[in-house]
C-alpha cells in the first residue's frame, strides 16, 4: 500500500541532510510501527508523505497504492487517501472545529466524484464519532484546537481520521499527552478502523500504545535511516533497554 | 502660508462646480458649513490627517469616471432580508425603484422636503465634529447636499431601511446627507450598500438617544474605480447602544471616518470594518471616539486584507475626557497581507486624561499562516478554500460586530464570492 524507496530529504532552506535512505513497505490490513531516538527524522518522514513545505525530496521516492505521493500537493494526497495524525497538532482561530470538519469531508468527497454529506447526516455521524472519543459538543464548536487541552488535541486527531477514513494512516506520537484512560479511548479509535484494506504506521516512543494497539511489524529509525525491523518484540526490546543496545549492533 | 492658501482656493475652486442648494429649512445650517469650510480650505497631502492617503482626487472640481462593475447574477445584498428599500441612483433618491417609507415604522422625510425636527440637528454633530481634527469634506457635504434622508425613529423600528445605491454613470458625482435621530429607547436597523457614484461624499449624522439601540450595516460598491469619502457622526445618550460595520471590497480610493462621542453614562459604540482589496485599492479608516462620561464602552475592530499592491490605513483615535471614569475602550487593527507588495500603514492613538479607565490597543500586519494552511490542505481542503477559510477566519471578529446572523451570512458570502473572483 505505502512504498518508500531510498528517500533522500533535506532542508530547503539549508543543507541539513534528515533522511538518509529511508526504505519502508506498509501492507494493505497492516500496523507498522516506527520507533526510534529523538531527532532520527520520524516526524520529518511524515511531513514529507504528507506533503509540507519546507523539504526537498533528493533521491527516492513514495507511493501509495502505486500512485506517486511526492508529485502531490497535499490536498491530492489527502484524497488519495492518506492521513497524518500530527505530532503537534495546529491551531486556527476563528475557523470552527466542525466547520473545518464538514470542509475537509466534503472536499475529499468532491475530490472523489462522490456526493456532498448532508449537514444532517454529518451532524449524526460526528456526533457519534465524537460520543465515543469522549469529546464534548462544546468542544467542536470552539475553534480548531484553540485552547484544546494536549490530550484533547490528540484525540481531535482521531476524530478526524474517524470522520476521513483515510486508507493509509500515520500517527505521530498520538499517545503523547494522553492519560491512560484517554489512550485506550484512541487506540480503541484506532483499532475500530482497523480493516484489511487500511494500513497504519504508528510513530511511537513507548510500548505502552503498541499494548493496545497491536502491531505486525516494528522498525526502528536512527539518523535518518530505518536501522532495524522485526516483529513486536522489538518494541519491547527498546522499552527494556533502550536503543544502545540496537544502535550498537548495527552500526 | 502658500499652502494654506492653497486650500482655500481648492475649496473655492471645488465650491464654483457645485450646484449649490438654495433656501429651505435647513438654508442657516448649509451656510453655516459653508462658512467653516471656506475658513478651513479642502484637505491636502501635506495635512497631518491626510498622511497616508492623498486627498486631492476627492477634492478635485470633477470627478475621475469610474466603470460600472458587473456583478453578473451574483444576488443582490440583502435581499433575504426583511426591509424597506430606499434607491438612490447616482445619488439621486428613485421614488419608482423604492418601497412605501412608511412601511418601516419610523418617519421618514427627504431631505429635499419641508421643515421638521431635524432642523436642530442637520450639520449640528458634523460642526461639533470639526474639533479637534478638521474635517472639511464633511463640512462641504453639509453645505452642498441637496439629497438625502431624515428618519426620526420613535420607538422600535418595524423592519431596516436599507439605502441602496446604484451607480450608473460612469462620470458621476454624487453628495448625500443623512440624519437620523432614535428617541430615548428606540431601536433601528440601517443597511447601506452600493457603490453610489464614481465619486461619493457622503454623511450620516446620529444621535442615538437614552437608551436607545442603532445597528448600522453598510457594504461598499464594489466598482473598481470609484471613490469614495465618508463621515459617521454619532452621538450616545446614557445606556445607548451604537453599532456600525463596513464592508469594503474594491474601490480604488476609500476614506471612512467615523467620529463617534459617547456623552451619556454606560453607553456603548461598537465601529468595525472588514475591508478586502486587490491591485490598485487605497482604504482608510479614520476613527475618532470620544468618551465624556462615565463606563462607558468603546470597540473599534477593523480588518482588512490586502492584495497584489493593495494599501490599507488605520487612523484611529479613543480620547478620554476628564472625568469619564471607568471608560472601557477596545482598539485593534490588523491587516493579513497577501503577498509583499501590500502595505498596511497604522496609527493608533490613546488620549486619556482619566485616572481610572481600562484601554487597550494593538495593531499587527502578517501573512497568512503556513502552518494552518497545510494543516487543513492535509484535511484535503484545496489550496483555494483553505486560503478563504483562514481569510475569513482572519476576518471573523469584526464580522462578530454584527449582531443579525442572517445578514452577517449575506456578508460572509459576499467575501467568499469576492475571494473566489480574486483568487490569483
Ligand atoms: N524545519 C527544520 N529546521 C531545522 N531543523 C529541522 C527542521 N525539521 C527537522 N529538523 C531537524 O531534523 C531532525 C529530525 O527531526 P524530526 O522532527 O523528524 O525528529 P523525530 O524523529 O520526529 O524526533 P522526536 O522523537 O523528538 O519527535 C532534528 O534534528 C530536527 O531538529
Ligand atoms: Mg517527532
Amino acid at each position: 500500500m505505502l512504498e518508500i524507496k531510498n528517500l533522500h530529504v533535506k532542508l530547503e532552506e539549508d543543507d541539513k541532510v534528515i533522511l538518509k535512505g529511508v526504505n519502508l513497505t506498509v501492507e494493505a490490513g497492516k500496523v507498522h510501527a516506527i520507533m526510534g531516538p529523538n531527532g532520527s527524522g520520524k516526524s520529518t518522514l511524515s511531513y514529507v508523505l504528507s506533503g509540507r513545505d519546507g523539504y526537498e525530496v533528493t533521491d527516492g521516492s513514495a507511493s501509495l497504492d502505486g500512485a506517486e505521493l511526492l508529485e502531490m500537493e497535499p490536498e491530492e494526497r489527502a484524497a488519495a487517501g492518506l492521513f497524518l495524525a500530527f505530532q503537534y497538532p495546529v491551531e486556527i482561530p476563528g475557523v470552527g472545529n466542525m466547520t473545518f470538519l464538514r470542509t475537509a469531508v466534503n472536499a475529499q468527497r468532491k475530490s472523489r466524484g462522490e456526493e456532498e454529506m448532508s449537514a444532517g447526516e454529518f451532524l449524526k455521524v460526528v456526533r457519534e464519532k465524537a460520543k465515543s472519543l469522549k469529546i464534548d459538543a462544546e468542544m467542536m464548536k470552539r475553534p480548531v484546537n484553540v485552547g484544546f487541552s494536549g490530550g484533547e488535541k490528540k484525540r481531535n486527531e482521531i476524530l478526524q481520521m474517524a470522520m476521513l477514513e483515510p486508507k493509509m494512516c500515520i500517527l505521530d506520537e498520538t499517545d503523547s499527552g494522553l492519560d491512560v484512560d484517554a489512550m485506550k479511548l484512541v487506540a480503541e479509535g484506532v483499532n475500530a478502523l482497523r480493516s484489511e484494506g487500511r494500513g497504519f504506521l504508528v510513530i511511537t516512543h513507548y510500548q505502552r500504545l503498541l499494548d493496545h494497539i497491536k502491531p505486525d511489524v516494528v522498525h526502528i529509525m536512527a539518523d535518518g535511516r530505518i536501522v532495524k525491523t522485526g516483529g513486536p518484540e522489538l518494541a519491547l526490546e527498546v522499552e527494556n533497554n533502550g536503543y544502545a543496545g540496537i544502535l550498537s549492533e548495527v552500526l | 502660508m502658500a499652502l494654506a492658501q492653497a486650500k482655500l482656493d481648492a475649496a473655492e475652486a471645488r465650491l464654483a462646480g457645485l450646484d449649490l442648494p438654495k433656501g429651505g429649512w435647513s438654508a442657516a445650517a448649509r451656510a453655516d458649513a459653508l462658512a467653516r469650510l471656506r475658513a478651513m480650505g479642502l484637505p491636502g497631502k501635506r495635512d497631518e490627517y491626510w498622511r497616508y492617503t492623498d486627498p486631492s482626487t476627492l477634492t478635485t472640481a470633477s470627478p475621475a469616471g469610474a466603470a460600472l462593475f458587473d456583478a453578473g447574477d451574483e444576488a443582490p445584498l440583502f435581499d433575504g432580508i426583511d426591509r424597506v428599500k430606499l434607491v438612490f441612483v447616482d445619488g439621486v433618491f428613485d421614488a419608482a425603484q423604492s418601497d412605501d417609507p412608511a412601511a418601516a415604522g419610523v418617519e421618514f422625510l427627504s431631505l429635499a422636503k419641508d421643515i421638521h425636527w431635524a432642523k436642530g440637528l442637520y450639520g449640528v454633530l458634523e460642526a461639533r465634529g470639526q474639533t479637534p481634527v478638521e474635517r472639511p469634506l464633511a463640512a462641504l457635504n453639509t453645505a452642498a447636499a441637496s439629497e438625502g434622508v431624515l428618519i426620526h425613529v420613535t420607538g422600535s423600528a418595524a423592519k431596516p431601511v436599507n439605502l441602496i445605491y446604484l451607480h450608473q454613470n460612469e462620470t458621476s458625482d454624487a453628495i448625500l446627507h443623512h440624519v437620523i435621530k432614535l428617541d430615548a429607547g428606540a431601536e433601528f436597523t440601517l443597511l447601506e450598500n452600493g457603490p453610489a457614484a464614481a465619486r461619493f461624499n457622503k454623511v450620516l449624522e446620529v444621535e442615538v438617544g437614552d437608551g436607545a439601540r442603532f445597528h448600522h450595516i453598510r457594504a461598499q460598491g464594489r466598482d473598481h474605480e470609484r471613490r469614495a469619502v465618508t463621515h459617521i457622526f454619532a452621538r450616545l445618550g446614557a445606556e445607548s447602544l451604537f453599532k456600525s460595520f463596513t464592508l469594503t471590497a474594491n474601490g480604488v480610493l476609500t476614506r471612512n471616518e467615523a467620529i463617534i462621542e459617547l456623552t451619556g453614562d454606560d453607553a456603548k459604540a461598537h465601529v468595525a470594518g472588514a475591508a478586502v482589496g486587490d491591485g490598485d485599492f487605497h482604504h482608510d479608516d479614520t476613527v475618532f471616539v470620544t468618551h465624556a462620561a462615565l463606563r462607558c464602552e468603546s470597540r473599534q475592530v477593523f480588518k482588512k486584507v490586502l492584495k497584489n499592491g493593495a494599501v490599507g490605513v488605520f487612523q484611529g483615535k479613543i480620547l478620554v475626557k476628564q472625568g469619564a471614569q471607568k471608560t472601557d475602550g477596545y482598539q485593534i487593527s490588523q491587516s493579513l497581507l497577501l503577498d509583499e507588495a501590500s502595505q498596511f500603514l497604522a496609527k493608533p492613538e490613546l488620549e486619556i486624561y482619566a485616572d481610572d479607565v481600562k484601554c487597550s490597543h494593538g495593531s499587527t500586519s502578517g501573512a497568512i499562516d503556513e502552518t494552518a494552511l497545510y494543516y487543513l490542505r492535509s484535511r484535503g481542503v484545496p489550496l483555494r478554500q483553505a486560503q478563504s477559510l483562514l481569510v475569513l477566519a482572519f476576518l471573523a471578529e469584526a464580522i462578530a460586530e454584527i449582531e443579525d446572523e442572517a445578514i452577517a451570512e449575506d456578508i460572509r458570502q459576499r467575501l467568499e464570492n469576492w475571494l473566489a473572483r480574486h483568487e490569483s
